[in-house]
């Protein structure tokens, strides 16, 4: 080859890199606008060769991300295999006919196995990490005592952290790690304790007279935003360093705020409060200024909020008669109700909530898949379930 | 220059094409996973809970201090006595901290007895029915007990000797679901406390 067909040949190759790489961007902010909740259509697949636990842990995973299972004809995509001793399985475009994914597993266990397939097809998919092996914090309520339980996502291998014959509540995962915060009456106030969950130690977090509740960490792990009551006239908004030091209060209202979240890029803290007479979402700059409303149309007495990941949704509960999840753009504008439940939280792939439902007297957790609005029951787990919390 | 450009390009074309061309090969065909699921939960926290963690001091807060809650070892050691005032537990309306014309009557009463028994301090609970979400309940709850703590202050009690714990909805007086039950669980308890 002579240095001018080389030159064009190289020039053309990085010419197409780039122009794909653009187009791949123009793609992707598509995408996004696209995702109008509750009104996406599930992607329809068919499953076979599939048994007993392998069987339900595909359907359930896949189901609460946005899968629906159909005849083969109907199918976009078959999932075959076959789970013996382990599980293995195909993923293939039913149209036309290539293999997406072929896997053959091993160790672990078949659950594990089967919910390590199901995050494959997630991707090969979705383009984005599944969620079955992702994990979730949540009250167990007796009745005169309640407990902090960690459990798998789908409420598989709970596991109590708390043994203290007191009451908790509001469980708080430190991004990225096996610790938590929550509020607990076992020194006879409602405190914020520290667990770190791998060695069981435990400090105390905040413990100034009043409340202390609302524990929620910094996307970077560095704060904490509180409620506290310690002013004297209603729980406000406070921060402080996740060591204890550096605390500052954010708002001063005669009303109380409630249940704050951060902004996935940690510049704002979304929290419930009273503007006048009505209920609202709003946020403050983590670094402090003015409260500023998010605007919630077309529902009332928004609480509980929390921010997507993603950065782009904040969902919460509407209570309207009774309760609702309900999701609205995280800069505010035209809430959307999605299914009767509250208190959600957003799973790390911003498209799957974990809520609390309440059936009869009691309250179990359950799943949402906010773009298909599919849900799923978590099997309740030993006493009421609530304020379930995912870990991110 | 020709040659510089045909230089970067050839690298930037290698740099972007390495990754893709699948230099490292996957084990035939099987994907093995490892048998313990990554982050193992330590037992619950048992005996104690450390000493180690900072708590700020729940200090000063310039205009406020003289609202401000007094700290909680200021209240240690003493008994709770929940009988003496039980009478004068304040109802509240639906999703509200207000105290109603009717109640106030009621927290005249617990001045008085706290005039009577200068040792003496008070614990005021804040109780919500469970037509709210948790913490927003919990929250409400305190408010409750803070509006009554304003209250005895307005009656000449002082802020120092009441602290305010907010149950939400965690403790009502009746469990059951309807109207006559929330009216009985939205409420404000006095517990006197003895030295």
């Amino acid at each position: 080859m002579n240095r001018n067909t080389l030159t064009a040949a190289l020039l053309t190759a990085g010419l197409t890199l780039w122009a794909a790489s653009r187009a791949q961007a123009q793609t992707e902010i598509e995408i996004v606008r696209d995702m109008v909740p509750g009104m996406t259509k599930p992607v329809p697949v068919a499953l076979s060769g599939f048994t007993g636990e392998a069987k339900a842990v595909l359907e359930f995973d896949l189901f609460v991300q946005g899968f629906a299972f159909v005849p083969p004809e109907q199918a976009q995509f078959l999932i075959s295999g076959s789970n013996n001793n382990n599980v293995q399985g195909r993923l293939t475009d039913r149209l036309n006919g290539t293999t997406l994914l072929s896997r053959n597993y091993s160790g672990a266990s078949l659950r594990v196995q089967a919910h390590q397939f199901a995050d494959e097809i997630v991707q090969a998919v979705h383009r984005i990490p599944g969620i079955g092996r992702t994990r979730i914090a949540l009250k167990v309520d007796f009745g005169q005592t309640s407990e902090i339980c960690v459990a798998d996502f789908d409420g598989h291998n709970p596991r109590m952290v708390t043994k203290d014959d007191s009451l908790v509540a509001a469980p708080a995962w430190v991004p990225g790690r096996m610790a938590l915060y929550y509020t607990s009456y076992k020194l006879n106030n409602p405190d914020i304790l520290y667990h770190d969950l791998g060695t069981g130690n435990r400090t105390v977090f905040s413990r100034r007279p009043g409340l202390n509740t609302s524990a929620a960490v910094s996307p970077d792990g560095r704060q904490v935003a509180m409620i506290l009551s310690e002013n004297g006239r209603s729980p406000d908004l406070y921060v402080s360093n996740s060591d204890g030091t550096g605390l500052r209060r954010l708002t001063s209202t005669p009303t109380d705020e409630s249940s704050p979240c951060w902004s996935p890029d940690g510049r704002w803290i979304c929290f419930a409060t009273r503007m006048g007479a009505r209920r609202v979402l709003a946020r403050v700059p983590a670094s402090g200024g003015d409260m500023q409303r998010i605007a919630t149309e077309g529902v009332m007495n928004p609480s509980e909020p929390d921010w997507s990941p993603d950065g782009k949704w904040i969902a919460f509960t509407a209570q309207m008669g009774g309760f609702n999840i309900a999701v609205v753009p995280a800069e505010g504008g035209r809430a959307t109700i999605l299914v009767a439940g509250e208190d959600p939280s957003w799973a790390p792939n911003s498209r799957t909530l974990v809520y609390t439902r309440r059936v009869g007297g009691q309250r179990i957790l359950s799943l949402l898949d906010v773009p298909t609005k599919q849900t799923k029951d978590i099997p309740r787990i030993s006493g009421n379930n609530s304020q379930p919390a995912w870990a991110r | 220059m020709k040659i510089t450009k045909i230089a970067a390009l050839f690298i930037l074309a290698l740099l972007v094409a390495l990754p893709t061309a699948g230099c490292r090969k996957k084990p035939a065909n099987v994907t093995p996973l490892p048998g313990q699921t990554r982050g193992t939960i330590g037992d619950p926290g048992a005996e104690g809970l450390g000493a180690g963690g900072t708590i700020a001091d729940g200090g000063a807060w310039g205009a406020d201090s003289l609202t401000g809650l007094a700290g909680l070892d200021t209240f240690e050691g003493m008994a709770m006595d929940r009988g003496a005032l039980a009478a004068y537990t304040v109802f509240f309306d639906f999703d509200s901290s207000v105290v109603r014309a009717g109640e106030r009557g009621k927290v005249s009463s617990v001045a008085a007895e706290l005039r009577n028994r200068p040792n003496t301090k008070l614990l005021i609970e804040g109780h919500c029915d469970e037509r709210g979400t948790e913490e927003y309940n919990r929250a409400l709850g305190e408010r409750r007990a803070l509006s009554l703590r304003e209250a005895l202050m307005r009656e000449g009690v002082s802020g120092a000797r009441m602290r305010t714990i907010s149950y939400g909805e965690d403790r009502p007086v009746d469990p059951r679901s309807n109207e006559e039950a929330w009216a009985r669980n939205r409420r404000g308890e006095f517990v006197l406390l003895l030295p």
